[in-house]
């Protein structure tokens, strides 16, 4: 887990929604944090634990088990590729080896100047219209090889 | 306002329905995700502007609606005119203005933004003679497109949750659970069990407390019916769960969903605040005196979770990862309770069963398979969409008829089903029926509705290798068949569509594959050779063509084959050149171009783009 400067306010309005000494929440808890900072910061986990008296190996495995979770903050783009079935056989993969090497990144991870972070997710449901990228959300359907430079430029 | 007694639904009903009919033109707009991702929304901004600027709603007695899923997200944003069922498709905030003056106010129809028959080349104007409607049944769909799935009201006035309060009022959970096993219904999630019977053992296992829940997972790469269901209908599953519920005597639950549908979850969250506010859901449904809740919980992305032991455990806190079935869940499942797990399109198809009878419901589909199902219709097929069809039609009709054929008119050449855990079928098995049992004869499964498409251009062993790489990735890591099994086979079929596939290989393959079948853990390993075995059973040339020849000749493993530019075929027209991203096409128009093969990348890209096929594969 990347140490980071986390604002302890902002983690503590997450962890009072949660009774202490809850194990169960664990999951629900790590998935607001996930969802307030963008990833999971390992002072906010720590908190957490303590919080619900959980040891932090659980956090961690839960954090590495689930795909929801990130231990490392993302960039200012996330690209998201969809490697689902339908955009597989369309073509995903060039897309994602055409990325890569735009980037230098390999698909999970942050550019180093935080700008840009590639992601591989399975299926976003507009198979129609595979391969499917989004960019921070937003959909660009039946993209072909040699067109992700220009569409992500934009912001680089 | 809280609907307290059977009468009471029926009133709203009937006010809803009449609210319903006094709109005399409805436009309805599709905001599923495929339409969004094309832009509806600002279609619908658009109409909402312009409606409410002219004044249009009063003085024409006109509604706007949007709706889930239309289904034929291939042709999307789609915009359908009611009563006359208009159907238009790629529409833009720009055709606002026309559609307004010419259809809404003048009654003309726009020619330009029907739908065009690809082979007859005529334009057709209504939306149910379109083949790809015309062709389906619908029933867990029933609902979508129709109605606004943020609107409880408009789904009471298309008989909604009446079929809770026949349930309720006019049924013991023993002839509830009776009907739904008269009309066969069989889980639509993937195993195909039979719906009644899991009701009945759960019934019938001694317990306090009993949960029913809903499994809205999708983990099927490439499939997204129960997210159109959850998206544009989230009141059918809803319904149908209070109905299992009393059924089985549980009084709480959950609907496990993706995390990566954040708008499946926003119907689903408003459905289930409304239902809780009208009564359906909580203390004294109905004034029966049976209370029932629901709970949405949201996944973690772990296609492993959607396996039943597994969806328990997340649902419960904890590591979503299976246990051993020895004692089934339905006897022992959330928090150690007897509990109901059915998938969100087999809930979806109760309330149906219970309003128009079991019997319907199994005249239609074939013997052991009834009623209908959910595909979602992808990959190379013209008509990509959510297409719901009887059981026992046969693979052709759905992908030639339904489907429009291969894009382009390529040759066919194999339709996936059943996900990871399902298998490829060849040319010569698309006259089968759908149904459970012939499918898992043919070696492939019906799983939860993907159905994806494959044309000559697809390579079967990268294909294998696909789901492979799939399932290595979310195997859970508990048991050793799998974990250590399924990483071993995907490692072999990396190496064959790299070029150094070795004789020998297909034998390991098939032996490794016997010992991750016996002794995985949970179905997600069982089934995990289940992509390679059925590819090798149909398509076994191409394995040994990769192996022994070094040949790829779909054009996808890059190790294994270049592309070269036939001279008779190319006319000069310079696309290829535009569309490769590394420029190693060279050629003046008008002449043959050539292709670098040292410095091309094998992307394709020219291959999609040539309009005259002359990207040849060598
Ligand atoms: C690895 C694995 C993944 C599964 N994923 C799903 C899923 O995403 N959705 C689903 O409804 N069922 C899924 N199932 C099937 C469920 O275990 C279970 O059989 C089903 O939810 C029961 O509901 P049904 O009888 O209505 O189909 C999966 C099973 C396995 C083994
Ligand atoms: S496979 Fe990519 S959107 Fe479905």
């Amino acid at each position: 887990m990347t140490k980071t400067c986390v604002d302890p306010k902002k983690a503590r309005k997450i962890l009072d929604r949660y009774p202490s000494g809850d194990g169960t929440s664990l999951i629900h808890a790590l998935q607001d944090i996930q969802a307030e900072f963008g990833y999971v910061p390992c002072e906010a986990a720590e908190l957490l634990c303590e919080h619900l008296s959980v040891p932090i190996s659980k956090a961690f495995s839960a954090a590495t088990f689930y795909k929801a979770f990130s231990l490392e903050p993302k960039g200012d783009v996330v690209i998201r590729v969809c490697t689902g079935t339908a955009c597989h056989i369309r073509g995903a993969q060039t897309l994602v080896d055409e990325l890569c090497s735009i980037l230098n990144v390999a698909p999970g991870k942050t550019t180093k100047d935080l700008k840009f972070t590639l992601e591989t997710v399975n299926c976003v449901g507009a198979c129609a219209m595979a391969p499917v990228v989004s960019l921070n959300g937003e959909y660009h359907g039946n993209v072909q090889p040699g067109t992700m430079s220009k569409k992500i430029r934009g912001g680089k | 306002m809280r609907i307290a007694t059977v009468q009471s639904l029926k009133v709203a009903a009937k006010k809803a329905r009449s609210e319903r009919e006094s709109i005399k033109t409805e436009v309805l707009v599709c905001a599923g995700t495929g339409c969004l991702a094309n832009g509806s929304l600002a279609v619908v901004e658009s109409l909402e502007r312009s409606i409410c600027s002219r004044k249009l709603t009063a003085e024409l007695k006109l509604g706007l609606k949007t709706t889930g899923c239309h289904g034929f997200c291939e042709k999307g944003p789609l915009v359908v005119i009611q009563p006359k069922g208009i159907f238009y498709k790629g529409v833009k905030p720009k055709d606002v203005k026309e559609i307004i003056e010419k259809t809404l106010i003048s009654g003309e129809v726009i020619e330009r933004l029907l739908y065009r028959d690809p082979n007859t080349k005529e334009r057709i104007e209504e939306y149910t003679e379109i083949p790809f409607y015309s062709r389906q049944l619908r029933i867990a769909l029933r609902n979508i497109g129709k109605i606004d799935p943020g609107s409880i009201d408009d789904y009471i006035a298309v008989g909604g949750y009446a079929g809770l309060a026949t349930a309720l009022t006019e049924m013991t959970p023993e002839e509830v659970i009776d009907s739904i096993t008269k009309s066969g219904l069989r889980g639509r999630g993937g195993g195909g069990f039979p719906a009644g019977r899991k009701w009945k053992t759960c019934r019938n296992a001694p317990a306090e407390t009993r949960y029913v829940l809903c499994n809205a997972d999708e983990g099927d790469p490439g499939a997204f019916m129960d997210r159109s269901i959850c998206e544009g209908d989230p009141h059918a599953v809803i319904e149908g769960m209070v109905i299992g519920a009393w059924a089985v005597g549980a009084n709480s639950g959950s609907i496990y969903v993706r995390e990566e549908y954040p708008l499946a979850v926003k119907h689903l969250q408003l459905a289930i605040d409304q239902a809780r506010e009208k009564g359906f859901l909580g203390d004294d449904i109905l004034g029966s005196g049976f209370s029932y809740d629901v709970h949405i919980a949201r996944g973690g992305g772990a296609f492993v979770c959607g396996e039943s032991s597994a969806l328990m455990k997340s649902v419960a806190g904890e590591v979503g990862e299976p246990r051993a079935k020895y004692i089934h869940s339905v006897i022992r499942g959330l928090h150690d309770q007897p509990t109901v797990l059915n998938n969100v399109e087999t809930w979806a198809n109760v309330p149906w069963i219970i309003n128009e009878g079991a019997e319907k419901f199994a005249t239609l589909g074939t013997g052991k398979s009834t009623g209908t199902k959910a595909f979602s219709l992808v990959g190379k097929v013209k008509n990509t969409g959510l297409v719901e069809v009887p059981m026992g039609i046969t693979l052709r009709e759905i992908i030639f008829e339904i489907g429009g054929g291969i894009i382009g008119d390529r040759p066919f050449k194999a339709v996936q089903t059943g996900g990871p855990s399902g298998g490829c079928l060849p040319e010569d098995k698309l006259d089968l029926p759908v149904d459970f049992d012939t499918l898992t004869e043919a070696g492939s499964m019906m799983g939860s509705g993907g159905m994806i498409v494959m044309d000559d251009r697809t390579c079967m062993v990268d294909t294998a290798r696909y789901f492979l790489e799939f399932l290595v990735d979310e195997s859970c890591g508990k048991c050793i068949p799998c974990r250590e099994g399924v990483h071993q086979l995907h490692c072999i079929l990396e190496d064959i569509c790299a070029g150094e596939g070795q004789p020998g290989d297909i034998e390991k393959i098939e032996s490794l594959s016997d010992v991750i079948v016996s002794a995985s853990l949970c179905a997600l390993g069982k089934s995990a050779p289940n992509p390679i075995l059925s590819t090798l059973r149909y398509f076994r040339n191409e394995y040994e063509a990769h192996i022994n020849d070094g040949k790829c000749a779909a054009g996808v493993c890059r190790n294994l084959f270049s592309f070269e530019i036939s001279e008779e075929a190319c006319v000069g027209c310079g696309l290829c050149i535009k569309a490769c991203p590394v420029d190693s096409i060279l050629g003046e128009k008008k002449e043959v171009h050539r292709i670098n093969g040292k410095t091309c990348t094998r992307c394709g890209a020219c291959r999609n783009i040539c309009a005259v096929d002359a990207i040849k594969v060598v």
